[in-house]
């Protein structure tokens, strides 16, 4: 057990446990950010996407050591903000959520895409998800979510 | 339960893998797969881990003279994202899992996992990349193909971390990488080919064939390449028989989850046939 500091969402926050515990347990169990999902728990399915630094990782991946004093942020870290709430009405205009259950992550993906591209074509999109599965295949409306998102927010990133 | 580091750079790193010999962890890509466990548990680690992820000392690609270096801890996305990164690695790299995990995982990883279908090893062979091994007071720096000894082995010494890999740069005209996979993000190589020429005179004055997930290491055979050196086209075209056949030898496949043997021999030895005519046909 170790006491290691990070900034969630903003806030400096410290947590006590053993440096290897997933980045994803520590969220879901010791942070109660249950908006970050365990799909495979093998860094293929994005349901457990954050923000790392910036950029977009899949915390199943990540041991609470490698990210002691980087800025995680999560999906309760977007959903409030004006970029959070562009996607969130965004996907609900396209009916890009079926189950639910990869929407986080999705959100986490198009948000780190926008950051970086604010018009993205149909391929970059695609590119940008490919690393988020949706069961339900929505894919097409999901596409057509960031696609609106880009459109509405395009002041925003 | 295992013990875990954090150093706080590189010279602590290098003293902390020498006396307690701790498994690197860098972006943890394969290694937390490797020892995943039940939801909500700790991976099963069986050495104690050092995380280097964080050592900024290493997260650099640069340009030196005709080389690009990428320091230990560089992600794949930094490799994808440098404009001297030689387009075979590029693609290769771009062919592996999806953006959050290239964020994360690094070229060394790759390196070191030493599968046979790693999608980086198959170009950095082509590429006559180097590896720089440094331990506490010395480094040594060694071919890729040599430091790569079997599935999973390689020549990393336990007090040894490696902290850049160099990529020779040669504007190659003929370039091309391909992976055969089961979709396009995610999958893990069926095979892999890359092939590299260049012509002078005329003549090929280089050549590299790689290939992988068809043996133990990624297959390359600089016996076979010195056979096509000092052709010319129409050589090249007329000996194509030959040639296939000759690398129908040194490409022995095995079943697995992924594919099948006799899959993957025919269709590394289309990609070679489809490389070939490419160089011959080249301007």
């Amino acid at each position: 057990m170790k006491e290691i500091k990070f900034v969630l969402n903003g806030k400096e926050v410290s947590v006590k446990a053993d440096p290897l515990k997933r980045l994803l347990d520590v969220l879901r169990e010791d942070k109660k950010m249950t908006g970050v999902k365990e799909g495979c728990g093998e860094g293929e399915c994005g349901a457990c996407a954050v923000l790392k630094d910036g950029v977009l990782v899949n915390s199943c991946m990540i041991p609470l050591g490698a990210a002691e004093g980087s800025e995680i942020i999560t999906p309760e870290g977007i959903r409030d903000t004006e970029k959070g709430k562009c996607i969130i009405d965004a996907f609900g205009t396209a009916g890009a959520v079926q189950c639910g259950f990869c929407t986080p992550g999705m959100m986490m993906a198009t948000d780190a895409l926008l950051t970086q591209n604010k018009k993205p074509s149909v391929d970059e999109i695609r590119e940008a998800l490919s690393g988020n599965l949706c069961r339900c295949t929505g894919y097409d409306l999901i596409v057509k979510g960031v696609q609106i998102a880009s459109e509405r927010g395009k002041d925003l990133w | 339960m295992v013990d875990s580091y954090r150093p706080k750079d590189l010279k602590d790193a290098l003293r902390i893998r020498g006396e307690y010999g701790s498994t690197p962890l860098a972006g943890g890509t394969d290694l937390m797969v490797r020892y995943q466990s039940w939801a909500g548990t700790l991976p099963l680690f069986t050495n104690s881990v050092m995380f280097v992820g964080h050592l900024h000392e290493l997260k650099y690609i640069k340009k030196i003279e005709n080389s690009l270096e990428v320091g230990g801890t560089a992600t794949l996305s930094m490799v994808a994202d440098h404009p001297d990164t030689p387009r075979v690695l590029r693609d290769a790299v771009l062919s592996i899992a999806a953006p959050a995990l290239r964020n994360n995982a690094t070229l060394t990883g790759n390196i070191c996992n030493a599968s046979p279908a790693g999608d980086s090893v198959c170009a950095l062979y082509a590429l006559d990349a180097l590896i720089r091994l440094e331990k506490n007071g010395s480094s040594r720096e060694l071919p890729v193909v040599e430091f790569i000894t079997g599935p999973g082995r390689t020549l990393l010494g336990k007090d040894e971390l490696v902290t850049a890999i160099t990529i020779p740069l040669k504007n190659s005209s003929i370039d091309n990488f391909t992976k055969v996979g089961t979709r396009r993000a995610n999958a893990l190589s069926k095979l892999s080919f890359t092939g590299i020429a260049d012509y002078k005179n005329g003549r090929i004055d280089s050549i590299a064939l790689t290939f992988g997930a068809v043996g133990p290491t990624v297959v390359r055979s600089v016996e076979l390449e010195k056979k096509l050196l000092g052709l010319s086209r129409a050589e090249l075209k007329a000996g194509k028989e030959s040639i296939l056949s000759d690398y129908s030898t040194v490409i022995v496949p095995i079943d697995d989850q992924r594919s099948t043997a006799v899959y993957r021999k025919k269709v590394a030895l289309n990609l070679l046939d489809k490389f070939i005519n490419e160089v011959a046909d080249y301007e």
